[in-house]
């Protein structure tokens, strides 16, 4: 176990590639005939937090918490209300134009819809060779369709399939062309929203496996957006939980699943079925009542203590900041009045 | 809780249907065929299914295995064309259904045997509030009139756990969340107490806080009134947390049956081995994810031989040549259609063991 403190070490003095401070995004409520707004969908409220060289950071979630907004925010594909996004020093929200586009070179995305991300009318080489259109320094014209089929290999696809279209192909090896795509301008960072969660169980591994190979060859640093908290500890060093637009806690992959401090981490924790029946019964579930809240009009003060199970007085009146608190080995960043570490899954170590 | 149920207008009405021996369905080689422009796919090549009453049979399998057809069939409900049902039986309480007409049918599919879909929201008509579509089932199988079964779709409503239910009857599905649509969806299959419930990927759609409410209140009200379920999922997790027993379909086959512990023990068909060592587990760490390699196949097309045996570590000429081989019984209660499935087993055993053992503490702390 002295692994944690290990890995804490390491992510202290490694590089950090990407910082985000107090990110928000609001979408307006607009109604009535001469649209006024009436009010904001609060999808991010004030996310902060670094990307290391080489990592993977999980943002995990249940839908509409604001994860996937956070993702497109990361690449620019939505402007935020307000907030920096420091990446090699420069802020990509004050950049526009030409020099945006040099920055996004840098960090690409990958969707969670194969079926609706590709372009059906184009070929399969048109898709991963369309970012050397807008880039056309990274690739000299006459060795493009030479990367494409590079490319093509490289993400486990026969490079002679460069003429065939998305149709032709099957849910996995869709999301391969997307990563394929996605990492052709040789990105620091590749943005995950949901990479995985639209394929069949067989070809998740596949894909999840190729993902791991193409980090480790390309030095790239991942954030992997996603709900299945599995795939989530599985691919992650560290992982986000956020609950309607912010994050409540934070911290490397053991700290989240071994010493959740946060009541909502805790319950997300408890619902997430493992396979072997002969946990059944014995696992504590942590039952929460109702729905999310919707982000238009979140809860005062902690957003989770309408569901929460320990909230007292005090979560709706003050705020609870992400501050490290103890989580019994150590403490790492949790947004609650009463954090305090619970085992809720009992992990096995199977590294051989 | 259940005498809110018990009465007249919601009680099980005065049902001629009893099983012998306690089972309920019985399902022998059924075979199923859409005949589409690209040609014939063989959805279903001779499943043989049997559920008797207060158990859960998982029927696991990935898109395209079959397992919603299987499910559409035992209900009636598959489009026919381009489906059509080519041989087998469908038996409920010993009553072959396959050969009854659309009137006799009727009065199984609901009161005796219903159904729940993964998508509530598309499976709930926009254009109705919910309490009236509950409410429905009820006019139309029990002739209640408009305030009685207004009064039963509240209670229903409250049953599966919906709040403020008296307020919210006249609500259009649009205003519910996506857990409460299934809450309705659920209201609306357990109207009429049926004996039979199918649950199609009845939370696939749904977030996980919200997956294991709905899965409480299923487990709850089959208990409260001995149904059988049937659960047809892809997630081997929540197939672990409630299944008695198991059915793995492959490319529109039974590849495998065994009740739920020992198949999670040690998986006796390749198939379901690939499965259970490719999905990450949330208690695992330093995990290795074995890839199934290769992809399903289109059913248009299936391999001659084994259907799996173009991604089977396993694979002999004997599986490329020969016949399918045939659903047998390898150990006692237990049903594999694979030529190696003694090697399997053994290997499996081997293998599953294997993190217990080495982390020999982890075995007997695990919770």
């Amino acid at each position: 176990m002295s692994s944690s403190d290990g890995s804490a070490a390491r992510t202290s003095d490694r590089e950090v590639i990407l910082s985000a401070h107090d990110l928000v995004k609001h979408y307006p409520i607009r109604s009535g005939v001469v649209k006024r707004t009436v009010g904001q969908v609060k999808a991010v409220d004030g996310v902060s937090f670094d990307l290391y060289k080489g990592e993977t950071l999980g943002i995990v979630g249940e839908s509409g918490c604001g994860k996937s907004t956070l993702g497109r925010l990361l690449v620019q594909l939505e402007r935020p209300t307000s907030g920096s996004l420091h990446f090699d020093g420069v802020d990509m929200t004050q950049q526009s134009g030409n020099a945006l586009r040099r920055l996004r070179r840098d960090i690409q995305i990958v969707f969670q819809d194969p079926y609706t991300s590709l372009n059906p009318r184009k070929t399969v080489g048109d898709i991963i060779g369309e970012p050397f259109d807008i880039h056309p320094d990274v690739v000299p014209k006459g060795g493009r369709r030479r990367r494409v089929q590079e490319l093509l290999d490289l993400v486990g696809l026969s490079p002679e399939h460069i003429n065939r279209y998305p149709h032709q192909f099957s849910g996995g090896q869709r999301q391969r062309i997307g990563i394929a795509r996605g990492i052709a301008l040789n990105p620091k960072v590749l943005v995950c929203d949901e990479p995985v969660s639209a394929l069949d169980v067989s070809v998740q591994a596949q894909v999840v496996n190729l993902m791991e190979r193409l980090q480790d060859e390309l030095g790239l640093s991942y954030v992997f957006v996603a709900h299945d908290l599995s795939v989530v500890r599985h691919i992650s060093d560290r992982v986000a939980v956020m609950y309607l637009g912010r994050i409540v806690e934070i911290g490397d992959e053991e700290q989240i699943y071994e010493r959740p401090t946060h009541p909502y981490t805790q319950a997300l924790l408890s619902a997430v079925p493992v396979p072997d029946p002969t946990l059944r019964g014995k696992r504590e579930q942590i039952v929460l009542s109702g729905d999310v809240p919707s982000p238009a009009n979140p809860p005062r003060a902690c957003r989770f203590h309408t569901r929460c199970f320990k909230a007292q007085d005090i979560c709706s009146v003050e705020d609870p900041a992400l501050d490290p608190r103890p989580d019994g080995r150590g403490a790492h960043p949790s947004a609650c009045h009463f954090a305090e570490p619970r085992t809720i899954v009992e992990t096995i170590d199977v590294s051989s | 809780m259940s005498d809110t149920l018990s009465e007249t207008d919601v009680a099980r009405g005065e049902s001629s249907w009893t099983p012998t021996d306690g089972r309920l369905l019985d399902v022998e080689d059924l075979q199923v065929e859409f005949r589409t422009r690209d040609g014939v796919a063989k959805a279903i090549n001779g499943v043989s299914l049997h559920l008797d009453e207060g158990e859960t049979l998982a029927v696991l399998g990935e898109s395209g295995s079959g397992k919603s057809v299987t499910a559409q069939a035992i209900m009636g409900i598959l489009d026919t064309p381009p489906g059509f049902i080519t041989g087998g039986s469908v038996r409920y309480c010993g009553t072959e259904l396959l050969t009854m007409t659309e009137k006799q049918r009727r009065e199984i599919r609901g009161p005796e045997i219903s159904m729940i879909f993964q998508d509530a929201l598309s499976s709930l008509n926009p254009v109705f509030p919910v309490g009236w579509q509950i409410a429905e089932m009820l006019r139309v199988h029990r002739g209640a009139n408009r305030s009685d079964a207004r009064e039963a779709a509240i209670r229903l409503m409250e049953r599966v756990n919906i709040p403020g239910a008296r307020q919210r009857v006249n609500a259009f599905p649009h205003q519910f969340s996506g857990g409460m649509r299934q809450r309705i969806m659920i209201a609306m299959a357990i109207a009429l107490d049926p004996a039979v419930l199918i649950a199609d990927e009845p939370t696939t759609a749904l977030d996980v806080t919200v997956q294991a409410q709905i899965m409480a209140l299923l487990a709850e009200l089959q208990e409260e009134r001995r149904m059988g379920l049937i659960l047809i999922t892809h997630d081997l997790g929540v197939v672990a947390d409630v299944a008695d027993r198991i059915a793995v379909m492959y490319a529109g086959k039974l590849v495998e049956t065994a009740d739920v512990h020992s198949i999670y023990a040690a998986p006796a068909h390749p198939y379901t081995q690939g499965l259970l060592a490719s999905i990450p587990r949330l208690d695992q760490k330093g995990q290795e994810l074995a890839a199934i390699g290769g992809l399903p196949p289109n059913l248009t097309r299936i391999p001659p031989g084994c259907p799996f045996n173009p991604r089977c570590r396993y694979a002999q000429d004997v599986c490329r040549h020969d016949p399918p081989p045939a659903l047998r019984e390898v150990r006692p209660g237990r049903r594999a259609a694979c030529h190696f499935a003694e090697d399997v087993l053994a290997d499996s055993a081997r293998e599953f063991d294997h993190p217990h053992h080495v982390h020999g503490d982890g075995g007997e702390e695990r919770r």
